[in-house]
């Protein structure tokens, strides 16, 4: 599979506090790499500099091959590129579930409504939410307004999407069932950064997983392996604080 | 009750201030409508040079009494017409109060929605357009209410400069009624109390309309 994401020396400050010091990874189209690490450490700052959320100080964000991360580029298509799922969900409040989801590829694609509706419409049936096109975001739960969420930044037929804690949020009777939407995501190929503390889930479903700490990653590799022998110190004292992990 | 007929005579002569003082308040509504806006606009998403150009004129126009501004207009040489005058100098008034309301309900968007379309590749353009905006519109049409009725009564001070609307027509009125001169103030604040309601009503009735599913009526 080819890289479609490479992230090199990518560094920000927040005055003069160094959030991240020096980021570098790659991802391989369909994967899905789960950042682990203690709150603080950098890691939504890392996803943010991705799609410039935050711009970052310096460093190259390749995506398949071009870097983002330079004057001159359109930002606006970048983002298009990268789906973003937040923690608080951001649902458009005054849109029915129906009319977050067809946004992008109207506004944003520039697409016909019977385009957006078709779009629209399959992603909301694949993160099961076809029965309720109709609601508004204030009558839906946590879980399947983050669920509708996810739809919206897949109906932008995104590169790659960018989780940034989704079921923090949430409950944990909520949060099993996003991701259960994200596990059929991973399934069907949709290569995916996820910022989370859900150990289980990093665990069964991320190819790779990458620990920071403190700005820098302390050590990367397939989940399983590192989860149960973690190599650094650091590592091993945080994968601790999770009961039930091999 | 000599003065209840003169005051059904003169009828006509009411229903003609009144229509003259809806054409200055839907006339300076509107202009304060689109210059608040514009100054709130300016004074959220501009850059600092149009930040604080907007911000000093609705200073200005905050701080001048409309009294004082209705001259100021009527007196410039340009001859202009007091209806004119009246609309352009209430109007400058209102829009720095519009602006305030449009402000306050353009920063009640939370900002994570914001975030969210930018997130998704909106322009800033876009994403005041389609995201901000209709999220404004209904966030302000309480103190915009609250805005309307004040401004409706705000046009009995346009009589100053001459414009015929219903104070004017009541001091035509009161001057051959000889000694009536208060059921004749009396009749105009009830007249002015219909038009205030009756403008309350269709406004509740639009918030209703923009009402969006999952949040409190008003009751």
């Amino acid at each position: 599979m080819s890289t479609i994401l490479e992230v090199k020396d990518l560094t920000k400050k927040f005055a003069d506090i160094e959030v991240l010091k020096g980021i570098s990874f790659k991802l391989k189209k369909g994967e899905t790499l789960a950042v682990i690490g203690s709150s603080g450490s950098g890691k939504s700052t890392m996803l943010r500099c991705l799609n410039q959320l935050s711009p970052p100080d310096s460093g190259q964000v390749l995506l398949e091959g071009v870097n983002i991360n330079a004057p001159g580029i359109d930002l606006n298509t970048v983002r298009a590129d990268m789906g973003f799922v937040f923690q608080d969900f951001n649902l458009f409040i005054h849109l029915s579930v129906l009319d977050n989801v067809m946004f992008g590829p109207l506004r944003v694609r520039g697409m016909s409504k019977k385009e957006a509706r078709e779009i629209a419409m399959n992603e909301i049936e694949r993160v099961g939410m076809i029965d309720k096109i109709d609601f508004y975001p204030a009558q839906l739960s946590g879980g399947q307004q983050q669920r509708i969420s996810i739809a919206r930044a897949l109906a932008l037929r995104p590169k790659l999407i960018l989780f940034d804690e989704p079921t923090s949020a949430l409950d944990p009777e909520l949060t099993g069932e996003v991701l259960s939407v994200m596990t059929g995501l991973a399934n069907d190929g949709m290569t995916a950064i996820v910022v989370t503390h859900e150990m289980g889930f990093a665990q069964s479903v991320a190819d790779k997983a990458i620990f920071i700490d403190q700005g820098v990653i302390v050590e990367q590799g397939v989940p399983e392996k590192m989860f149960a022998h973690p190599r650094h110190e650091r590592t091993k004292l945080f994968l601790s604080n999770f009961v039930g992990l091999q | 009750m000599e003065i209840i007929r003169i005051l059904i005579s003169e009828l006509p002569q009411f229903a003609k201030g009144t229509l003259v003082a809806l054409e200055v308040l839907a006339g300076l509504l509107f202009l304060g409508l689109v210059l608040g806006l514009a100054i709130a606009l300016a004074e959220i998403f501009g850059n600092t040079v149009v930040k604080f150009f907007a911000t000093t004129v609705r200073k200005f126009l905050w701080a001048i009494p409309q009294l004082v501004l209705l001259f100021l207009v009527f007196y410039l040489p340009f001859d202009l017409n007091p209806v004119l005058a009246a609309i352009i100098a209430l109007g400058l008034c209102s829009s720095a109060f519009q602006s305030q309301i449009f402000r306050g309900a353009i920063l009640s968007v939370q900002s994570g929605q914001i975030e969210a379309a930018k997130a998704m590749g909106l322009s800033k353009p876009k994403i005041i357009f389609y995201i901000v905006i209709p999220q404004m519109i209904r966030l302000s049409i309480g103190p915009w209410t609250n805005e309307f009725s004040s401004e409706l009564k705000d046009t009995s001070l346009a009589y100053v400069v001459g414009v015929v609307e219903i104070m004017r027509q009541a001091k035509y009125i009161i001057a051959y009624t000889f000694g009536n001169t208060a059921a004749v103030y009396l009749f105009v604040g009830v007249l002015y109390f219909i038009l205030t309601r009756i403008g309350t009503y269709f406004f509740y009735r639009l918030e209703e309309r923009l009402w969006v599913p999952g949040f409190e009526k008003r009751s």
